[in-house]
């Protein structure tokens, strides 16, 4: 196997490599450290890099790999299903001896002292951690424009955004700097840039991935999940890290489907979309929804259709209440969440100079950026005496109204409701920056799954003005592994359609090193 | 004029557990470095998360019982948003709406009577961190903060404004400890801040008056200091009414050296804690079949059990009330008379009250209920007497023995035969003529002294009081 | 839903203790009255026989045995701290009219 192809291969092809001995995951952690290095000053993909850990981790793989060969295929089958294979975390995942910024200025030179559940478990699974991802400031944005640190480009147009918050680990996976990687998801921020960069992005069920040392955004709403460029090596990840942990009072015991580590592939996936039943809701083809991305989408349906699925049109009619409510209930959360980054026990600090009230106020305020400022503002005011019953508990209340719209689909017998992902095609950098609700209204589509906490997937389903459109997938709680299965189906429905030929630029021909 | 006063309690408790209320920290030990006693939840590091302490919540529903107050059917916890050093997260976790327990009460007694005090609600919160204060060589003040104390479980029960005077409010404090440690729930020392006491106190010219403004009164670091705040700030407010002038609603701090309170802090620009419900932990349902089990393992409550002592016992009310007033004592009572049920109660309360509480005032632990038992009942019984009993108590002190053994093979039985005895008595006469002519010459010391010698020959066997009765038989034959 | 007044800006940043300037309040007034404005809808929403939900997917409590785990090293505990005196994390004097209970 030639070694430039290396970086191209999904996680699955690269653990059947591994086990065949024809790759090595030193040659593909090397090789990815290579391709970042000479492409990521145009990509912007990467907060930091763990480059002599990563090729120690890789090497120790590789020797499992050997040793298990030696003896025997029973031996090779009982190895993790990552070991070896590398992956990136988004910049608020607690890993040892490593930054976490969360893309903000405030925890500028924080070195974490622990490890997230999710990053230990990565670690024992075996997977090579490349290094942290940008993202916008704690996870509030949908542009990857609000991080501190810097421009993260999408790779299917240069001049445009990856989508966010999770901008750095989509583009990563959408350049092929790594197969995989972490993001995740309070209202949108792994499908909506999965959506924008063509590839696969889950966000599982409310309380199925341990939150326990990622940064909180909003308590009620965040979850993780994979990013990557198949279903089949989203479902590895999700196997990897999901799971009940002691450490997450919210995270749920409902045990994880070992159907992930075997979902159909080819024709068997293809056949399995017979006889589904899918909702398509109405209102989630929002006004200004561009015309490309809303044919890309029927298109898909139609896919789905002639391959045996039934599809019917529903009514979520709470949707039109869900933006408002998300902008009242994230906030609220992370007002609260956010209270902790005070310049006392961590982080860029201000104290020192005036007294202790002016330590806070000039932590606080130069600390974060204009969007968490404006957040924080949000949450702090519907929380505040005299304003609690109308906002925050009115939200509160609509949110059960949106929560039994999706409980009706469930009811009538539908397997999963499909749906645009985002409205629109990436746009350019700049044009969303000035007017927060014509930002807030790219998440329209993704944010009420968030406050139902049902899982949702977005897959690429073709392209508009040669931009990737995704499709969403949205399921039952805990029916992770049947959104992947369709995915998977639809994957293979599509395998050889026209557009799956084109491809995000080169960035290597664009030069720019790593800065 | 005659002043009434109102008085509100309200109590942050430390409870005895292993760990902090959300997080697997242990408890900090006196002698514990800074900071030693912290992981990523208690010190509020970027991700980290709380799960909550079974043992706190048990101890929680098990106050509330005690108490008689009512839990909820499911409860949640609140965040108190509030910024300050020693709070790092920038919230505490506490309960608002469900509190664990709600409308109970305690009965006090006081040297005027007995009364109930009503407890409005008992709730499980988090302790916030300690902060020392510090100046600089710069000359510049700092606050040094240590994190060990963040996150360890209190209990904060609040009564109702019941109270009427200081002594009852002494007296609820007390009694309020007393029940904590009878049922294991805290050690709530005051002294080692354990037990943290605030009062609001106000007072109005007669019983149907408005309420008048309220100070909140702090900074009471013994029971004794409680009453006597309260009883100052009464005095004060009055003072201040008399005057034509007004309280004040404020803060203010109990001066243990001046006996005066002062002001802590102004009425506080009124604080908007902007509560809401903690989305990290979901509601917590408590079933009937968990509540009847922490129910089942409450022991009786003390005002129960001094009573029961008064009128089924016939214990006198002050010996009651010793006994109750130390639960390690009260079980040794207990334990004692469970291994013989037709012990002497009241010299086994006696001994309890008396010798035991003395030796576990020394660091003593308890004796062996049953070889207790025995000593006492041989005492009781006339079998050996008092010296005797209390070198065997002594003994028992260091491991447990067959006390009943050891008084047959160590031959330690008193002697109360009248004819062994006058052999003792005629042998110290015998032994001292002097002291027999000291008697004649109507120096009535000398029975003493004789008594004393013949005690001595005795080995301390001799029952004093019957030699006492044979020497002067024989000096004044 | 009224308008917010520069006045209640300036309160809910100081409640939120974020130190801005009078530019930065004014852009914050404006863009927090145009979002306030997109949630009014809100109030005309019959909520008056639904319960809040603070959370959709309804998980049982765990609770923790009380027992000890290790705590973090002191240095690890300490090692982010901008400012420190010995085993201490300092920050400047705290004024007794800010405390809180
Ligand atoms: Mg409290
Ligand atoms: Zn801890």
């Amino acid at each position: 196997m030639s070694g430039a192809s290396l970086r191209r291969l999904t996680a699955a092809q690269l653990r059947d490599a591994f086990r065949a001995g024809s790759a090595t995951s030193r040659a593909v952690t090397d090789e990815l450290f290579a391709a970042i290095e000479h492409e990521d000053g145009v990509l912007g993909a990467w907060l930091y890099l763990r480059r002599d850990e990563a090729l120690a981790e890789a090497d120790r793989a590789d020797a499992r790999y050997a040793t298990a060969r030696a003896a025997g295929a029973a031996a090779l089958n009982e190895l993790p299903p990552l070991l070896g294979v590398p992956v990136a975390l988004k910049d608020l995942v607690n890993l040892t001896g490593t930054p976490t910024t969360a893309g903000s200025r405030i925890l500028e030179g924080y070195i974490s002292p622990y490890d997230a559940t999710i990053a230990s478990r990565l670690k024992s699974a075996g997977a090579v951690i490349l290094g942290k991802t940008n993202m916008d400031e704690f996870a509030m944005g949908s542009s990857t424009e609000f991080s501190a640190y810097k421009k993260t480009v999408n790779p299917w147009g240069i001049d445009r955004v990856p989508g966010g918050s999770s901008g750095g680990s989509s583009a990563a996976v959408a350049a092929f700097h790594a197969p995989l990687s972490i993001g995740t998801d309070t209202g949108g921020s792994i499908r909506q840039p999965a959506s924008l960069t063509g590839i696969v992005g889950l966000k599982p069920t409310y309380g199925r991935v341990s939150r326990y040392g990622i940064v909180a955004f909003a308590s009620s709403l965040d979850q993780v999940g994979p990013f990557a460029r198949t279903a089949y090596d989203a479902a590895l990840l999700l196997h990897a890290i999901g799971g009940a942990d002691a450490h997450d009072a919210t995270s749920s015991r409902t045990p994880l489907d070992d159907a992930l580590l075997n979902l159909p592939n080819g024709d068997a996936a293809a056949t399995a979309i017979r006889g589904k039943r899918f909702a398509l809701p109405k209102e989630y083809f929002v006004a200004g929804m561009e015309p490309g991305v809303e044919g890309a989408v029927r298109d898909a349906v139609a896919t789905l259709e002639a391959a045996g699925g039934v599809v019917e049109e529903v009514s979520l009619p709470s949707t039109e209440h869900a933006l408002a409510t998300y902008y009242i209930v994230a906030p609220a959360e992370a007002s609260a969440n956010l209270a902790r980054f005070d310049g006392v026990r961590y982080g860029a600090s201000k104290h020192g100079g005036g007294d202790l009230l002016s330590g806070y106020l000039e932590t606080r305020g130069r600390g974060f950026g204009p969007e968490v400022r404006r957040r924080i503002m949000l949450g702090t005011y519907a929380l505040s005496a005299g304003y609690y019953d109308a906002y925050y508990v009115k939200a509160q209340k609509v949110r059960t109204l949106i929560a039994r719209d999706f409980d009706r689909i469930w009811s009538a017998g539908f397997d999963a409701i499909v749906a645009p992902t985002s409205p629109q095609v990436a746009w350019k950098f700049g044009v969303k920056m000035s007017d927060p609700v014509s930002m807030y209204l790219a998440d329209a589509c993704t944010l009420p799954v968030n406050m139902a906490g049902l899982p949702g997937v977005s897959i690429p389903c073709g392209l508009s003005e040669q931009l990737p459109v995704g499709l969403q997938l949205i399921g039952k709680p805990w029916s992770e592994a049947e959104l992947l299965r369709i995915s998977a189906g639809y994957e293979a429905l599509t395998a050889s359609a026209p557009w799956r030929e084109v491809m995000p630029h080169d960035l290597s021909k664009l030069g720019g090193g790593a800065s | 004029m005659t002043w009434h006063a109102v008085i509100g309690i309200e109590v942050h408790v430390q409870l005895r557990t292993a760990t902090k209320m959300f997080c697997s920290c242990a408890i900090p030990a006196e002698g514990d470095l800074p900071n030693s006693k912290t992981c990523p939840t208690c010190l509020g590091l970027p991700g980290a998360l709380p799960v909550p302490n079974k043992a706190a919540i048990e101890k929680v529903l098990a106050v509330g019982s005690a108490i008689g107050a009512a839990a909820p059917a499911t409860t949640i916890w609140d965040r108190k948003n509030y910024f300050y050093p020693d709070l790092p997260k920038g919230y505490q976790i506490s309960q608002l709406d469900f509190p664990l327990a709600a409308h109970g009460s305690i009965e006090v007694t006081t040297s005027t009577g007995t009364s109930q005090v009503r407890i409005r609600r008992a709730h499980l919160e988090e302790d916030t961190a300690r902060l020392r204060h510090e100046k600089g060589s710069d000359g510049r003040r700092s606050s040094l903060i240590d994190y060990n104390r963040s996150g360890v479980a209190l209990l904060e029960i609040v009564t109702e404004p019941d109270i009427r005077d200081a002594e009852t409010a002494r007296r609820y404090a007390e009694e309020l400890r007393l029940l904590l440690r009878t049922i294991g729930a805290a050690d709530a020392e005051m002294e080692n801040g354990q037990m943290r006491v605030e009062a609001n106190v106000s007072i109005r010219p007669s019983e149907d008056a408005p309420f008048g403004t309220r100070t909140e009164v702090k900074n009471m670091n013994s029971f004794r200091s409680v009453e006597k705040a309260i009883a100052y700030e009464i005095a004060r407010q009055a003072g201040i009414l008399e005057g034509g002038g007004s309280v004040i609603q404020e803060t203010r701090g109990w001066d243990e050296g001046s006996e005066t309170t002062y002001t802590m802090r102004a009425k506080e620009n009124s604080h908007d804690y902007r509560y809401f419900p903690e989305p990290d932990l979901p509601p917590l349902t408590i079933t009937a079949d968990w509540l009847s089990q922490i129910v089942a393992a409450i022991p009786e409550i003390p005002s129960v059990r001094r009573g029961r002592y008064v009128t089924q016992l016939g214990l006198s009310a002050y010996d009651a009330a010793v006994l109750v007033g130390e639960p390690h004592a009260a079980a040794l009572f207990e334990a004692a008379r469970s291994t013989d049920a037709t012990i002497d109660v009241k010299t086994l309360a006696n001994w309890v009250t008396g010798e035991y509480l003395r030796a576990a005032h020394d660091g003593a632990e308890a004796p062996d209920p049953a070889q207790f038992a025995a000593l006492v009942g041989a005492v009781s019984r006339k079998d050996i007497n008092g010296t005797t009993g209390k070198e065997l108590f002594a003994e028992l002190l260091n491991g447990p023995f067959d006390v009943r053994k050891a008084i047959a093979d160590r031959g330690l039985g008193q002697i109360s035969d009248q004819g062994a005895l006058r052999a003792l008595a005629a042998e110290v006469l015998a032994a001292h003529p002097q002291a027999r002519e000291d008697w004649k010459a109507g120096k009535h010391q000398a029975l003493g002294f004789l008594v004393g010698q013949a005690m001595k020959a005795s080995k301390g066997r001799g029952d004093a009081a019957q030699l006492g009765e044979v020497i002067r038989a024989l000096l004044d034959s | 839903m009224s308008e917010l007044t520069r006045a209640e800006v300036e309160r809910v940043a100081a409640l939120a203790r974020l130190g801005l300037t009078s530019d930065e309040l004014g852009k914050l007034q404006g863009d927090l009255n145009l979002i306030l404005e997109q949630w009014a809808h809100l109030a005309d929403v019959d909520t008056s026989s639904v319960p809040p939900s603070a959370q959709t997917i309804l998980q049982e409590m765990p609770l923790r045995d009380d027992i000890a785990e290790a705590s973090l090293p002191a240095d690890a505990a300490l090692q982010n701290a901008p400012a420190r005196s010995g085993d201490f994390v300092r920050v400047q004097a705290i004024l007794s009219e800010e405390a809180d209970g």
